[in-house]
């Protein structure tokens, strides 16, 4: 009996504590919300709408008829035109497209020769989901029955850009870098701010001259020399044990990161401002991992996302980020190649690190 | 007024519905030692951390060095160092590296920081402890540390938040050494304190119960200017005599020391004496009464109504008046 008089009185307690947080009340009901209905959006293994670029060297009816029937799949959109295969080639690398359509000039004659692949199709291995997605394209029979053909093997031809063998190690490690520098750094400096009013620290700091500005920076610069450090470790592992290749400049890759590192920080620093306590910050950390590593394309393609997620998404640092660490890592572009993406971090950053600054007051009320 | 380094006017501070600083007036000297006494809650530290910039007044102004804060705080910033009333340097670096730490925060250039910080280990007996960690400090030692990290950039204003409320007495007693060494050199000093020996030591006093400032001055005139008559009473009985001595109107508080008990008495009765030993004697017991000149206790009790035997102040608000004009004010706790 008194044992449980003594267990109730804890159970009690509890949810007494715990219905006074209203933070912590909060997320027992918005994570499971908040996780079900991005996992419902971002979770989409039909995938469709991937951006294709169309080469269309042939110019007849038949290939128009080709691509019409490609484009009524919807596996993919046709969001641009080409010339030649390397002006393919080149907005893959960009980040443009990940399917690319050669129809070669003599896409007639070969069509009717069986024994000859009649297009080609050029894939974006550096996305693990998109390289299987656009294999089904490569098996579809397509109806050009209509236009008098019969043909028993498949009209494409598949080339895999970046990562022909289609290893796995080689799709997931740059985004990993991603992944991972989101987990840390965001919980780093989310915790950075709050800990320091936990322990009292900050009643003292703030009746001192150090400036908003000053202590935030202060506060972010020796985790930008983490993050840095966790890069390159992601990286050299990577590359030593599974093989994974730096294909474009490393310089690159690392201005990138660091971009990345800031804004990651900077949206720790904001989320500090909000928390009281180094529980309730860790919750926030928590609760802006999950939409970036469900939206950001790292779990699932982001071309195949609904709209709406797509927008949210493209608010995330983590989407812009793998968007050029595979880039840079994986196909070898060049920084200059992804200025979209590294534009929205560095607005990001910007963003965040106003807001920080201008919540962080130094007063107590 | 320039040689007041603090001036407030109708200071008020609310939380939602609790006014915890209620329309203070204070005028805090230059180079002097001027302490705030009150129980916990009376609005100590409320007012210390309006006075800089903290905490943005509800109401009324306060000035420092002529500044209006909280607008001017980081002009005046520079110029005062605030001990906090739990310890708010960094547990986890060592004695040196706080000091350090703290020195380059008030972009102390390093040769005056290096001088100053050994002056101030030397200063507050901390050579010694150098390299140790803060966290592994004690009481006394963190509060020396606490001290010599607040006045490392020589500020002209000090205030300090119940500086001594978790040390022993030797190291209080240095403490208040130290604080009159740094006042004898130009400092102002603000220092709240619940310890009547403390609050003796100040060149001035300002006493707070439930927010509002209920007296202000010299601690010596506030004894002797006490509007009350004071009488010990020695008895072997004291709760017996304290409880029949509380029912009586003209007897304000009783506080008891020890097997004696100080029975505050309205300053118009006729022959307290006698009057309180027919009290006595009626309630059965044998002591003996006499009348002896007020404490800083005695000030307190009559300012505040605060009446020694529980460590609350009193509720029914009666406590609030300094000039004790009302009638049968007897105060329970």
């Amino acid at each position: 009996m008194s044992s449980l008089l003594r267990m109730g009185a804890i159970i009690g307690k509890e949810i007494r504590q715990l219905s006074r947080d209203r933070l912590t009340f909060g997320m027992i009901i918005g994570i499971p919300l908040l996780q079900i209905l991005l996992f419902g959006y971002a979770i989409n293994l039909d995938v469709r709408h991937l951006r294709a670029g169309v080469a269309d060297q042939a110019t007849t009816q038949l290939s128009r008829q080709l691509i019409a029937d490609v484009e009524a799949s919807q596996v993919v959109d046709i969001v641009a035109r080409a010339r030649t295969a390397g002006e393919l080639e080149d907005m893959m690398r960009r980040g443009e497209i990940t399917v690319g359509i050669v129809i070669p000039a003599d896409f007639e004659r070969r069509v009717r020769e069986a024994t000859r692949p009649a297009a080609q199709l050029l894939v974006d291995g550096s996305d693990p989901t998109v390289a299987n997605i656009a294999m089904r394209l490569a098996q579809m029979r397509f109806e050009l029955r209509k236009v008098g053909v019969e043909r028993p093997s498949t009209v494409f031809e598949v080339r895999t850009y970046y990562n022909p063998e289609r290893r796995s190690a080689v799709q997931i490690v740059p985004a990993l870098i991603g992944v991972i520098l989101t987990l840390t750094m965001v919980l780093f400096t989310s915790v950075a701010v709050v800990r320091e009013r936990e322990r009292g620290n900050l009643e003292l700091l703030i009746t001192t001259p150090i400036r908003n500005l000053e202590l935030m920076i202060g506060k972010i610069i020796p985790y930008i020399v983490i993050g840095l450090i966790q890069v390159t470790i992601i990286l050299l592992v990577g590359w030593y044990l599974f093989d994974v290749p730096v294909r474009g400049s490393v310089v690159d890759l690392y201005q990138g990161s660091l971009l990345f590192i800031a804004a990651s920080l900077s949206l720790g620093l904001m989320l500090s401002t909000f928390a009281k306590t180094q529980f309730q910050a860790m919750q926030l950390a928590f609760l802006a991992f999950l939409p970036q590593l469900l939206l950001s394309g790292f779990m699932f393609p982001f071309d195949g996302m609904p709209p709406l997620a797509q927008r949210i998404g493209r608010l995330l640092p983590l989407t812009h980020f793998i968007a050029i660490v595979r880039g840079v890592v994986l196909r070898g572009a060049a920084l200059e190649e992804l200025m979209p993406n590294v534009r929205a971090l560095g607005i990001f950053f910007l963003i965040t690190m106003t807001l920080a600054t201008l919540r962080f007051r130094k007063r107590l009320d | 007024m320039s040689d007041a380094a603090i001036v407030a006017a109708g200071l008020t501070r609310t939380f939602g519905k609790l006014i915890a600083v209620d329309s203070v007036d204070l005028t805090i000297p230059k180079g002097k030692i001027y302490g705030f006494l009150g129980p916990n809650g009376s609005g100590k530290t409320t007012t210390i951390r309006m006075l800089c910039g903290l905490l943005k007044p509800s109401a009324g102004s306060a000035r420092v060095f002529g500044m209006e804060l909280p607008r001017d705080a980081e002009k005046v910033r520079p110029r005062i160092g605030y001990m906090t009333q739990k310890f708010s340097l960094y547990e986890d670096l060592t004695v040196r590296e706080n000091l350090e730490f703290m020195g380059r925060i008030y972009s102390m250039r390093r040769r005056r920081r290096r001088q100053r910080i050994e002056s101030n280990l030397a200063r507050y007996a901390l050579d010694d402890r150098q390299r140790q960690r803060a966290g592994t400090l004690s009481g006394g030692q963190k509060q020396r540390l606490a001290l010599a990290a607040v006045t490392l950039h020589e500020p002209e204003l000090l205030l300090l938040d119940e500086p001594t409320s978790a040390v022993d007495p030797q190291s209080r007693r240095d403490f208040w050494d130290g604080l009159f060494e740094l006042a004898e050199g130009g400092t102002t000093i603000l220092v709240s304190t619940h310890f009547m020996d403390e609050a003796e030591r100040c060149h001035r006093l300002a006493i707070l119960a439930e927010g509002r400032l209920v007296a202000e001055g010299v601690p010596r005139e506030l004894s002797s200017n006490i509007d009350a008559v004071v009488l010990e009473v020695e008895t072997d009985r004291p709760r017996r005599a304290r409880a029949a001595l509380r029912s009586v109107g003209f007897v304000r508080a009783v506080t008891q020391i020890g097997a004696r008990l100080h029975v505050m008495v309205e300053t118009g009765t006729d022959d307290p004496e006698a009057q309180v030993r027919a009290v006595l004697k009626s309630g059965g017991v044998a002591g003996i009464v006499e009348r002896v000149s007020a404490n800083l206790e005695d000030v307190f009790v009559a300012a505040t109504g605060f009446d020694g035997d529980v460590a609350l102040p009193a509720a029914d608000g009666s406590a609030g008046a300094d000039e004790s004009g009302a009638g049968s004010d007897e105060v329970h706790p």
